[in-house]
């Protein structure tokens, strides 16, 4: 059914209706509204039999998810930024042990400087955990996507994370189609576990490994998690036939077919994307897009078929590996490694600065004249960052350098 | 494509009057996203939100930076914030105040405007009047309805009914419907004076 709603809300509504029986989470902006939103639907008795947990923070919130996952019970949890870090132990334990937990990470920055917006500093933190990622582009994709990560995750006995941007997508009211009960219970089997905690045939789990054999066990997280290579394809064509909606998958292209230029991109900004690449292909450039819905297992082979006609690919990337440059381009790298085409890295909507089709429509102009630097920041302020630097020059004691920067630029407006 | 930047303070219902502009022009059939911008959640600070109209799916996220039409709940923000900025030429401007523009210090801006783009209404008053708080937000949108006739009043009445129950509907349905027509009064004066 159409609905005009929030984009927190879809997505609690179409966990709900992939009847979890346990959900713990601990507030934290921007996905509160999801776990409030979830918590209303347990204590008005319309998601039954469901025990919402309050925890003490987002360790505890992992920590019961990996307990009540290994009891069998369909767990569910969300978080983001700071929130993450803080569990990120149970994280890696979680999938570790083969728990096939769902989480919702609304993205946003990591602090210092402490920072509420929209980036993807903090999933991609988690990248080598051993969860499963996977970026949602628009709300329904978020809403669809969380359907099939519990069909998936199950299936395989990892968690899955789905990952959507925070306050873009989160707090955005736009047009979804919320599935039917009976839809989802068509294309989502009752959680059969791998493995449970059951005193009538008990198991111990969590067992210290040595040297002997942990070796096996790690390859074969990697050997698993490569098998969602397989299943999120296959997951996707039978969603389409429940559902009638072309969701998921390893990536997706538009306008790829004849482009020299290729734009890799992940979640909401992909829209903005394609409206740019529009006009740029309206105005005779040869431009087109690869959106990546799968980060984690890496598609790697995917990647490099998709681009394998471009002469150059721009990665516009909403992280930043310091000291490095890019991480979603690091990964497209590799994919590349034996092609002849070009790969730029563009880090852009750190913190929540906005991406413009303006500065994009610039940056892919650049990109299609080869003028880009191999690593460059799109809307950077050079000019401000600049006074930082003087000021350590002049003064030893220049003082903490996130203050300095918020003097020096003033008051903030966005929009 | 229609933008439309709602500029007020925070309490005063900005967020909230931008979801139910995308809900009301849903109704009608239509896509439309509606965010915020944010950052200043706190009572009293400035607050901008945002809403996109489209006959097509929306893909676009950048923040509005050329709106068609300003929805300003606020006017003590004509001095504090630059709310005009990026407005189309000949945009659409609703005012939440018992003043005009010229009273305003607006005058000189608008004076290429066409007259039937421009109004102001005291909505705080009404909803003072009908819903008994101080919250501009709903009879803008009635008011936002007649000036631009990019929505129907009967689309944000639904609204109101899917936002608010009970009294508070009514009311705010009451004080759409009431600033609604004082800005289709004010907007045909203003076609004939011209």
């Amino acid at each position: 059914m159409l609905k005009q709603m929030e984009g927190s809300r879809a997505v609690a509504e179409a966990v709900a209706l992939c009847r979890p029986e346990v959900i713990c989470a601990y507030p934290i902006s921007p996905q509160t509204h999801i776990v409030e939103a979830l918590g209303e639907l347990v204590k008005e008795g319309a998601l039954t039999p469901c025990e919402f947990i309050n925890v003490e923070s987002e360790f505890a919130a992992m920590s019961v998810a990996i307990g009540s996952s290994a009891a069998g019970a369909r767990t569910y949890t969300a978080t983001a930024s700071q929130g993450l870090l803080f569990m990120a132990e149970a994280v890696y334990n979680a999938s570790g042990l083969g728990l096939p937990i769902v989480m919702t990470v609304a993205n946003r920055a990591i602090g210092a400087p402490i920072n509420i917006w929209n980036d993807h500093s903090d999933a991609l933190s988690q990248r080598d955990s051993g969860w499963i990622q996977l970026f949602a582009e628009t709300n329904q994709e978020a809403l669809d996507l969380h359907i099939q990560a519990f069909r998936l995750g199950e299936e395989l006995s990892l968690p899955v994370m789905v990952c959507m941007d925070g306050f873009i997508l989160t707090h955005a009211y736009e047009r979804v189609d919320m599935p039917t009960q009976g839809q989802v219970d068509a294309y989502l089997p009752r959680f059969e576990p791998r493995q449970i905690l059951d005193p009538t045939d008990p198991v111990s789990i969590g067992a210290m490994v040595g040297p002997e054999a942990f070796m096996e066990v790690r390859y074969l997280a990697h050997v698993k998690q490569m098998q969602a290579l397989e299943l999120i394809p296959k997951y996707a064509a039978e969603f389409k036939e429940v559902f009638g909606r072309n969701t998921g998958g390893l990536l997706h292209t538009y306008q790829a077919e004849d482009a020299d230029t290729m734009i890799v991109a992940m979640g909401s900004v992909l829209g903005t994307i394609k409206d740019t690449v529009d006009e740029l292909r309206e105005a005779g450039h040869r431009v087109g897009v690869l959106g990546l819905t799968l980060f984690r297992p890496f598609p790697t082979a995917a990647v490099a078929a998709a681009l394998a006609g471009a002469k150059r690919v721009v990665v516009v990337e909403k992280s930043l590996a310091v000291g490095l440059g890019g991480i979603v381009a690091t990964n497209v790298r590799m994919a590349l490694a034996n092609s002849p085409a070009h790969v730029f890295t563009v880090v852009a909507g750190l913190g929540g600065r906005a991406i413009t089709m303006k500065a994009l429509r610039e940056l892919f102009l650049k990109a299609e004249r080869e003028e880009l630097d191999a690593l460059s920041f799109l809307d950077l302020n050079l000019e401000l960052a600049g006074k930082g630097l003087e000021l350590e020059l002049v003064k030893r004691r220049s003082g903490p350098l996130a203050e300095n920067l918020l003097r020096a630029a003033g008051p903030a407006r966005n929009y | 494509m229609f933008q439309i930047r709602i500029h007020g303070r925070g309490g005063q219902g900005v967020v909230t009057a931008t979801e139910m502009l995308s809900i009301a022009a849903f109704e009608e059939g239509r896509h439309a996203q509606a965010f915020p911008s944010f950052g200043s959640e706190r009572t009293g600070a400035p607050v901008v939100a945002f809403c996109r109209i489209a006959d097509k799916e929306i893909r676009l996220r950048e923040p509005i930076m050329e709106p068609d039409a300003l929805i300003i709940q606020d006017p003590t923000l004509l001095h504090q914030v630059d709310v005009f900025a990026g407005l189309k030429p000949g945009g659409y401007i609703l005012i939440n105040t018992n003043k005009t523009f010229d009273q305003l210090g607006l005058g000189d801006y608008v004076r290429d405007w066409p007259a039937e783009r421009l109004c102001t209404v005291a909505a705080t008053e009404i909803a003072m009047k009908h819903v008994g708080r101080p919250v501009p937000n709903v009879p803008l949108l009635g008011g936002f309805a007649a000036i631009s006739g990019i929505i129907k009043l009967e689309s944000v009445i639904k609204a109101i009914s899917e936002k608010f129950s009970g009294k508070v509907m009514d009311g705010n349905i009451a004080a759409a419907t009431a600033a609604y027509q004082q800005v289709l009064r004010e907007i045909e004066e203003a076609r004939q004076s011209a």
